[in-house]
């Protein structure tokens, strides 16, 4: 506890500042009729105040905010009057994540982040750390998080080398144009051009209601179009490269993200081929990796724990994302009996699973077809369920748990005695991969 | 999976009793209500109110016990099976070495029964896989058991 180990350190000072992020820029605006004049000083003696006593905040918790690299754990000790000392151990880190949003790009700081694993596993922020120094102590604490014995290889060489771009192969990356068109036919993208189609239609015939109109779903407009920038911002340009520690992603057009997803932590990996992609050849690669990530602050890296790895492509291109995920990923081939179409009428045409001594493929979905691969290994546990229908069908289907709560993959609507042998096969290879993980 | 050959345990006979007395108790308050609620204005409406009500806790009582019934467990070499659900069957197959970690909890009808229910949580938020109505020892039993076979089991993330 004591400072004699000297590893205490702080944060950067402008952390604060950039924290507060909108905030800051809001208060500009609020102060800037008493800055530019017009108006005496004792006028907006209140807003001032309350400046005052928001920086005074922000510096208080800059100053009782500390943390270390303590053997095999990173600690850090934050609060004035509620102390906490937060402990987290290195092996359990799941990701390391480098987010800079605008403001932060501004001052140059970057704020690092650590997802940690667990149903319980929280995030370590440090917000923010100087730019330069944010680099090399990502590198370091993922070389702790191997283990010991690689620490010793890695840190030498990360530690002065400071970037480590040059060890990266870049393996996939998306076009800007293509982004923006992918966005353009989604889901987020439709709401938003049909917004924007009801407003231009209503101006013309009634210009008078559409001033109405406009004024009364403002809220709905920011909304809408808050979503479709977020979606560009976070997917522009992002850049898939395979290096030592992992896989590397880059994105972003203002605020930049820089993440490493260990090998071996991706819990699953699904497919998403929307209705219009379709058409166009297009596909969706996210991965699951374990740990919670809660959305907050500018410059949130996902939703939930999915991430996109491509975020739009073409199939050939995901199936080799997929091959340096998730090496000999097998095929799903095997397809429902004739029946299903009674029941899923619309799930009928996608419906198919597959299995390889590593993995299991599930392939389901109404409009858009979603596949799910599942390493065997990863399976937290499989569920068989027989419901009223499928019971008058000779049906059932087979739901494989991954961790968390953003995926699961389910073998919908096999022959009753299919899904039998099926969940027999998954269990005993499911068993077999977690002996060879071991 | 052949269900033949795995030797299913069930919850103690106690829970039956115990919740075939819910329904039953269920059942007569709310006829007792209605009688009481109606028998003013028409005695006839007021017994045909509680009547219904009556024989819609007669078909509980039918549903429940074939839901009791229907829940079971059995402890495999590395996983633990566990069936339930009477229209919507169900069978969760939960390795040892995924258990994060196991809850006895007892409310206070269950408490007057001496029975617990053992829950077992993974990572996996959708593998709720509980067995309701174990006798207090045997629950005690199945969760020691359980911990020490995911302990000689755990598998990291």
């Amino acid at each position: 506890m004591s400072d004699g180990g000297g590893g205490w350190r702080r944060l950067h000072p402008l952390s604060p500042v950039v924290r507060a992020g909108r905030g800051t820029i809001a208060l500009f605006v609020v102060l800037a009729p008493a800055l530019l004049g017009g108006r005496s000083f004792t006028d907006s003696y209140v807003q001032f105040a309350v400046v005052g006593v928001v920086f005074l905040l922000g510096f208080v918790s800059w100053l009782v905010t500390r943390w270390r690299i303590d053997g095999d754990d990173l600690r850090i000790e934050t609060g004035l009057l509620k102390r906490q000392s937060l402990r987290y151990p290195l092996a359990q880190v799941q990701a390391i994540d480098i987010v800079r949003p605008g403001l932060a790009r501004i001052v140059k700081v970057a704020e690092l982040r650590l997802r940690m694993g667990g149903a319980t596993g929280g995030t370590a922020r440090l917000a923010y750390l100087n730019e330069r120094e944010a680099e090399p102590l990502r590198d370091r604490l993922l070389a702790l998080a191997h283990g010991g014995g690689d620490a010793l290889d890695v840190t030498p060489d990360a530690g002065p080398g400071g970037t480590p771009a040059g060890d990266e192969t870049v393996l996939a990356s998306v076009p800007t144009g293509r982004l923006a068109a992918s966005i353009l036919v989604s889901d987020v993208g439709l709401a938003a051009e049909a917004v924007l189609t009801a407003l231009i239609v209503t101006a013309f015939l009634a210009p008078a209601a559409a001033g109405g109109i406009l004024g009364g779903g403002v809220a709905e407009v920011i909304a809408v179009g808050t979503l479709v920038w977020r979606r560009f911002n976070q997917e522009y340009r992002l850049t898939v490269a395979a290096a030592d520690d992992g896989l590397r992603l880059h994105s972003g057009l203002v605020a930049l993200n820089h993440e490493t997803i260990r090998p071996g932590r991706v819990q699953a990996v699904r497919l998403v081929e929307p209705l219009l992609w379709r058409r166009l050849g297009w596909c969706r690669l996210e991965v699951d990796l374990a740990g919670h990530q809660k959305r907050k602050g500018e410059g949130e890296a996902t939703r939930g724990q999915l991430r996109a790895l491509l975020p739009v492509g073409r199939r050939a291109d995901a199936r080799a994302l997929l091959e340096h995920v998730l090496p000999n990923a097998p095929r799903a081939d095997r397809r429902p009996p004739r029946r299903v179409r009674a029941k899923s009428p619309l799930r009928y045409r996608f419906l198919a699973w597959g299995m390889s001594e590593q993995a299991v493929v599930t392939v389901s979905g109404r409009l858009r077809r979603v596949t799910v691969w599942v390493p065997l290994e990863k399976v937290q546990s499989f569920r068989l369920v027989e419901g009223p229908v499928q019971r008058r069908l000779r049906l059932a289907s087979i739901h494989v748990d991954v961790a968390g709560r953003a995926l699961h993959g389910s073998l919908r609507d096999r022959d009753r005695g299919e899904a039998d042998r099926a969940l027999g096969a998954l269990v005993d290879r499911a068993r077999a991969a977690r002996r060879a993980q071991r | 999976m052949p269900a033949a050959d795995i030797a299913w345990l069930t919850p103690s006979p106690r829970l039956l009793t115990m919740r075939r007395l819910e329904a039953g108790v269920v059942a007569i308050v709310v006829a007792a209500a209605l009688f009481a609620a109606l028998a003013g204005t028409s005695l006839l409406a007021a017994a045909i109110a509680g009547a219904a009500a009556l024989a819609a806790g007669a078909a509980a009582e039918v549903f429940v016990t074939r839901r009791v019934r229907a829940w079971g467990y059995a402890e495999r070499e590395d996983d633990l099976f566990v069936r339930r659900g009477v229209l919507y069957a169900r069978l969760s197959v939960i390795p040892y070495g995924r258990m994060q970690f196991i809850d006895v909890t007892a409310g206070p009808v269950e408490r007057a029964f001496g029975l617990a229910t053992v829950r077992m949580h993974t990572a996996a938020a959708a593998s709720d896989a509980r067995i309701p109505g174990l006798a207090a020892e045997e629950a005690a039993r199945v969760r020691d058991r359980l911990a020490e076979l995911g302990e000689a089991q755990a598998a990291g993330l």
